[in-house]
C-alpha cells in the first residue's frame, strides 16, 4: 500500500499536522492491549462491586425505570447483528429491515398515545419532554410553560438545563396531597401545560378542570404518560393532549443502570412539519412494491441547519425496535395482562403496608403501578436497612421535592415479576424496620 | 491482480441480498386470539382496576396490539433482518459515520449481569463497580482527547454539542460576558448550526478556501468580542486536517472565545494529535463511531463531552467521583454535582451500557493499538482515494485523513449519471454506498470512509465496483442500468417524493389511505 502511495512510512500521511502539537510521547497513557478474555475478566471484577437485582436483592424500585421480565424471543431478536451493526437508513433500498420495524414501532406508539403521528424515537423520557416543550412553545408563540411537580424530577431538571439555551420560561407547579395546584387564577397565561399521567408518584390526578382550562384558553397540552398503564387508561390523545411523551424502557429493555432507554414521542397530525427526529413513511418502489423511507426530511438538521427546530441526528433505533418486538410479543391480551398484574400487585402491597403501624400511604388518590409511603425513618436510611433484608425498597423522594408534603417519602413499585411471597416478605421486613 | 485470487476478506460484498418480495407488517400477521406472552405464577389475587380507578380515566376500547404466536413473531423480525444491510454483512464505507467492524467482545461485555441488572437509582454503596467503570472511561477519554475532565451523560453527538455549547454559555455568563455568535465552517455537520440555535447563540458561517480548509482571512474578519466560540471538526468533513489550527485557536482565544471540537472524526488522530493540544477547550466524541459500540441502526449512541480544567466546574451533574478509600486501600466512589454545573441532561446517567462497550474496546486495543487504528484508517482512506481518482477525482488532491470526498461532477457532465446513481450502483454490487451530497461545499460529493477494519482486498473489491460503474456510465445501456439501480436489493429505488407528499407513517394511516 505504501508503494502504491509513493511513500515510505505511514508517518508521512500525517505531515499536514504541525509537529508542535503532535503527541510527543510514544503513545497514549492507556494500558497495553489485552485479549478479549482478559478484558472480560477485568470488567467482571469491576461489575462484581455492584449489587444486582435478582442476585443481591429483590427490587421494588420504579421512578421511571422498572424491573420487568424480558422474553427470550425479545432478547434473541433485538440482539441480531443486522439491527445492531447498521446505521441510520440513508440508503432505504438496503435498510428495509430497520425502516419497516420503525414503521411498526411508530404505529404501536401512536396507538398507545392516541395521537396520529409518532417519530422514530428520541433519547429518553427526559429528552422527549424537552423536544415536546420546544415544539409547543414554537407553536403557541408563548414561552411560558407550566410544568407539574408531578413530572419525574430528573426530567424536570433536564428541561430546566436546556431552557437555559432556548430561554423558555419554566414554571414548576407544586403538588399537594398528590395533586398539582394549577394557578389558574394567574394573570399571565402559559402557552404550554405539562401533565404527568399517572404522575411520578403513580397517582391519577384530577385532570378535567385543567384540561378544560387549557382548551378554553388555547394552551397546548403535553402529557408525560406511562405506556404500560395505557392498557387500562384512556389515552392522552383521547383526553386532549397535543403532544404525548413517555419512557419506553418497560417494553423489553433491561434496567442497564439507566440507559440506553428510549423516548416515545407523539403529536397531533397538524404539527407534523415541526416534528423533531426521524419519521418513517410508507411508499412504493419502481415496480409498485411497498417500501419504507425516512420522510419529511426537510425538517431535519442536516438540511435545515440553523433553522431546524431540533438537532437530533442519531436517536435510539435499536431500543425502539426492541420495544416494538416486545409490544408485539405482549400482544393485545398480554399488554392488558401486564398492566393488570402491575396494578394488582401494587394494590396488594398497598393494602398490606397500609396496615403497618408507622407507615402512611402518601395520598388517597387512585394509583397504578407505584405509590409513595411515609415512615418516621429517612427514606435513604430506610433503603439501606431494607437492603440488609434483601430488598431494593424503592426510590427516595428528595431532590426536586424540597418543601413539598411528599418530601422524604419512599416511592415503591410492583411489576408483574413480583410474587405474592416476595410482596409479603417485603411488607414483613418493612414492619420490622419501622416498628 | 484479479479479484478471484483475493481470498482474505472474501468477496466483502453481499449480493444478492435475501428478502426479496414484500414482508407483511406485524399487524397484517395478526390473528385474533393468538399470543406469544406468558406470565409467572405469582399467587397475587387479580383486582379489577375499576374498584379504585374512576371511570373518567378508564379506557373504553381495548388497545389493539398485534396478536401473533412466538413462531410468527420470530419469523417476521428475522425476515426483516434479511432485508437489512449491516457492517457484519459487508463493507460500509459511509463517510462521516465510521462504520468499522465492531468486535463481538462488546456484545458479551454488555451482558455482564452485574452491569445489566442494576437500577439507575440504587444507593451509591451498591453501584461502586459502575462508578469505577465510568471514572475509568472518563480518564481514558480525557487522555485520548488531551482534556481535563468529562461527562458521559450526553446520549449522542448532537446532545454532546448542545451540552458543550451550554458549558460555553455558562462560562461566559459567569464572566458577565454576553456574547452572541458561534462561528461554524460551511463544511460543518448540520447538527452544529442546529445545536447553536438551541443554545441561544447565533451561528455565523466562515467559508472554506480553495484548499478545503477554513479561510483564515475570512475568519479574521468574523472574530470579535461578540464571538462566544468556534465549532470545528478536525480533520474536517472533507477529510482534511485544518493545518492552521494553532493560529485559529490563538485568534479565537485572543478575543476571549472558546474552541469546540466536534469529535465525529476522532478516528483519524488517536495517539497522533489530541484536540486539547490543538487548543480546543471542549470536545465531544461519538462512542458508537470511534469506539465501535456500535451504531444500532441509528442509535443508541453516546456523546461524552470532555473539557479543559477551567471548564470542569460547569460540567453536567451528578457525576461519578473518587471520594475516599476503603479499609483495603481501594478507591470508593460517589456522585457529585460540580459547583457551577449546567445541570442534568439525561434522565439518569447516559447510555450506560454503551460505556461498557466503549471501555471494552479501549482496553482491547490499548494505547498503542488505538494509534494503529488511526494509522490504518488513514492509510486505507488514502489508498482508496488514489485508487479511485482516475474516474472520481478527489475534491482536493492532497493527503487525506480517515476519509475523503471525491466528486462525480465530471461523470455527471459527461454522462448525466449523478452521485446518487453511483451510490445506488454500488448497492447493486453489494456494498453500502458512501455518503452522498455532503459536505455541501463539494459538487456531486461522494464521501468515502473505508475505516481501518477493511482489508486491502476489500478496498480493491470496492474499487473494482467503482471502475465498473464508471465504465457503465460510458454506454447508453450502462447508463440506464445505473439509473434504474439497485435491482438486486429487497426493493428497487423508492419514491421518496410520494412518501412526503402523501404521508403514511403508521399502519393505521396506510389502511385508511386504501379506504379512501
Amino acid at each position: 500500500m505504501l508503494t502504491f502511495l509513493g511513500i515510505e512510512s505511514v508517518d508521512q500521511l500525517f505531515e499536514t499536522i504541525p509537529s508542535a502539537i503532535r503527541l510527543s510521547r510514544d503513545s497514549l497513557k492507556l494500558p497495553d492491549s489485552k485479549s478479549e478474555f482478559d478484558v472480560l475478566a477485568e470488567l467482571e471484577t469491576m461489575a462484581a462491586k455492584n449489587k444486582a437485582l435478582g442476585s443481591d436483592f429483590i427490587s421494588f424500585a420504579g421512578g421511571g425505570a422498572y424491573d420487568h421480565d424480558i422474553a427470550s424471543a425479545v432478547k434473541s431478536l433485538s440482539t441480531r447483528s443486522e439491527f445492531l451493526t447498521a446505521y441510520t437508513p440513508y440508503q432505504p433500498e438496503v435498510a428495509q429491515g430497520v425502516l419497516q420495524a420503525l414503521f411498526e414501532y411508530q404505529t404501536l406508539v401512536s396507538r398507545l398515545s392516541g395521537l396520529e403521528i409518532s417519530n422514530a424515537s428520541l433519547y429518553d423520557g427526559a429528552s422527549a419532554l424537552v423536544e415536546a416543550i420546544n415544539l409547543t412553545v414554537a407553536q403557541s408563540k408563548n414561552d411560558l410553560v407550566w410544568m407539574s411537580q408531578g413530572i419525574n424530577p430528573t426530567y424536570r431538571q433536564v428541561v430546566n438545563t436546556f431552557a437555559n439555551g432556548t430561554g423558555h420560561s419554566i414554571q414548576e407547579v407544586p403538588i399537594r396531597n398528590g395533586s398539582t395546584s394549577w394557578p389558574i387564577d394567574d394573570q399571565t397565561l402559559p402557552g404550554t401545560i405539562v401533565i404527568g399521567y399517572p404522575n411520578y408518584l403513580g397517582l391519577l390526578e384530577p385532570l378535567e378542570q385543567i384540561i378544560n382550562f387549557a382548551q378554553t384558553n388555547d394552551i397546548k397540552l403535553i402529557f408525560a404518560y406511562d405506556p404500560v398503564s395505557m392498557a387500562l387508561l384512556t389515552s392522552p390523545g383521547d383526553l386532549g393532549a397535543d403532544v404525548a411523551v413517555a419512557e419506553g424502557q418497560s417494553f423489553g429493555v433491561g434496567l442497564n443502570f439507566g440507559g440506553p432507554y428510549v423516548g416515545l414521542f407523539s403529536i397531533r397530525e397538524k404539527y407534523v412539519r415541526h416534528l423533531p427526529g426521524r419519521l418513517v413513511g410508507e411508499t412504493v418502489d419502481r415496480s409498485g412494491q411497498v417500501g419504507y423511507v425516512t420522510t419529511l426530511r426537510t425538517r431535519e438538521q442536516d438540511i435545515r441547519r440553523e433553522k431546524a427546530s431540533s438537532n437530533v441526528c442519531t436517536n435510539q433505533t435499536l431500543i425502539a425496535i426492541t420495544t416494538a418486538i416486545s409490544m408485539s410479543w405482549l400482544g393485545k391480551a398480554g399488554l392488558r395482562e401486564l398492566a393488570n398484574r402491575c396494578y394488582s400487585g401494587t394494590e396488594y402491597l398497598k393494602d398490606l403496608v397500609a396496615r403497618i403501624k408507622g407507615v402512611e400511604i402518601y395520598s388517597s388518590l387512585p394509583s397504578v403501578r407505584e405509590f409513595a409511603i411515609k415512615t418516621k425513618i429517612s427514606s435513604e436510611l430506610l433503603v439501606d436497612r431494607m437492603i440488609e433484608e434483601g430488598f431494593l425498597a424503592g426510590v427516595p423522594i428528595i431532590e426536586g421535592f424540597e418543601g413539598s408534603d411528599v418530601y422524604e417519602s419512599l416511592l415503591v413499585s410492583v411489576t408483574e415479576k413480583r410474587t405474592r411471597a416476595q410482596i409479603e416478605d417485603f411488607a414483613g421486613a418493612l414492619e420490622r424496620i419501622v416498628r | 491482480m484479479t479479484l478471484k485470487h483475493q481470498k482474505p476478506g472474501g468477496k466483502a460484498s453481499s449480493t444478492p441480498l435475501m428478502g426479496g418480495g414484500e414482508e407483511s407488517t406485524i399487524f397484517e400477521l395478526s390473528s385474533p386470539g393468538r399470543i406469544s406472552a406468558t406470565f409467572r405464577e405469582t399467587g397475587i389475587p387479580p383486582k379489577d382496576p375499576s374498584r379504585t380507578i374512576p371511570s373518567y380515566y378508564l379506557r373504553n376500547a381495548e388497545l389493539e396490539f398485534p396478536e401473533v404466536s412466538e413462531r410468527d413473531l420470530v419469523a417476521h423480525f428475522t425476515r426483516l433482518t434479511h432485508r437489512q444491510f449491516s457492517v457484519d454483512l459487508g463493507a460500509y464505507p459511509l463517510g462521516s459515520c465510521t462504520m468499522k467492524y465492531n468486535p463481538k467482545l462488546a456484545d458479551t461485555s454488555s451482558m455482564i449481569p452485574q452491569f445489566a441488572n442494576i437500577h439507575p437509582l440504587q444507593p451509591v454503596s451498591t453501584i461502586q463497580g459502575w462508578l469505577e467503570l465510568m471514572v475509568t472511561l472518563e480518564t481514558y477519554f480525557t487522555e485520548i482527547t488531551g482534556m481535563s475532565a468529562a461527562t458521559l451523560q450526553p446520549a449522542a453527538g448532537a446532545q454532546g454539542e448542545l451540552t458543550g455549547l451550554l458549558i460555553m454559555k455558562a462560562f461566559h455568563q459567569q464572566n458577565n460576558d454576553e456574547r452572541k455568535n458561534i462561528i461554524i465552517p460551511d463544511s460543518a455537520h448540520g447538527t452544529n448550526p442546529a445545536s447553536v440555535t438551541l443554545s441561544g447563540y447565533t451561528p455565523i458561517t466562515v467559508r472554506s478556501n480553495s484548499r478545503g480548509l477554513v479561510d483564515i482571512d475570512a475568519l479574521r474578519q468574523l472574530v470579535d468580542k461578540d464571538t462566544a466560540g468556534i465549532m470545528l471538526t478536525n480533520p474536517n468533513t472533507i477529510g482534511l486536517f485544518e493545518e492552521e489550527i494553532v493560529e485559529i485557536a490563538k485568534m479565537v482565544h485572543e478575543v476571549g472565545g472558546l474552541l469546540y471540537y466536534d469529535g465525529a472524526n476522532l478516528n483519524a488522530i488517536m495517539g497522533i494529535v489530541r484536540p486539547g493540544d490543538m487548543g480546543f477547550d471542549i470536545v465531544h466524541s461519538n462512542l458508537h463511531k470511534t469506539f465501535a459500540t456500535p451504531h444500532g441502526g441509528g442509535g443508541p449512541g453516546s456523546g461524552p463531552v470532555a473539557v479543559s480544567a477551567r471548564l470542569a466546574e460547569f460540567l453536567p451533574g451528578p457525576r461519578p467521583a473518587i471520594t475516599g478509600t476503603d479499609s483495603s486501600g481501594n478507591h470508593t466512589y460517589s456522585m457529585v454535582t460540580p459547583a457551577k454545573s449546567i445541570g442534568r441532561i439525561h434522565s439518569f446517567h447516559g447510555n450506560a451500557i454503551v460505556f461498557v462497550r466503549a471501555l471494552a474496546y479501549m482496553m482491547y486495543y490499548g494505547g498503542k493499538g488505538l494509534r494503529e487504528v488511526s494509522e490504518t484508517a488513514v492509510l486505507n482512506a488514502n489508498w482508496l482515494k488514489k485508487r479511485l481518482s482516475k474516474n472520481f477525482p478527489a475534491a482536493h488532491e492532497r493527503v487525506c485523513m480517515h476519509e475523503f470526498v471525491c466528486t462525480a461532477a465530471k461523470l455527471k457532465k459527461d454522462s448525466s449519471v449523478r452521485a446518487l446513481d453511483v451510490a445506488k450502483g454500488l448497492l447493486e454490487e453489494g456494498f453500502h454506498s458512501p455518503t452522498v451530497y455532503f459536505p455541501l461545499v463539494v459538487e456531486e460529493a461522494l464521501m468515502f470512509e473505508p475505516t481501518e477494519t477493511e482489508s486491502l482486498q476489500t478496498l480493491e473489491a470496492i474499487a473494482l465496483a467503482m471502475d465498473k460503474i464508471a465504465e457503465m456510465a460510458s454506454t447508453e445501456e450502462g447508463k440506464d442500468g445505473l439509473k434504474s439501480a439497485p435491482r438486486v436489493t429487497p426493493v428497487s429505488r423508492l419514491d421518496e417524493a410520494r412518501a412526503a407528499r402523501n404521508l403514511i407513517s403508521t399502519y393505521d394511516a396506510s389502511v385508511s389511505s386504501i379506504d379512501k
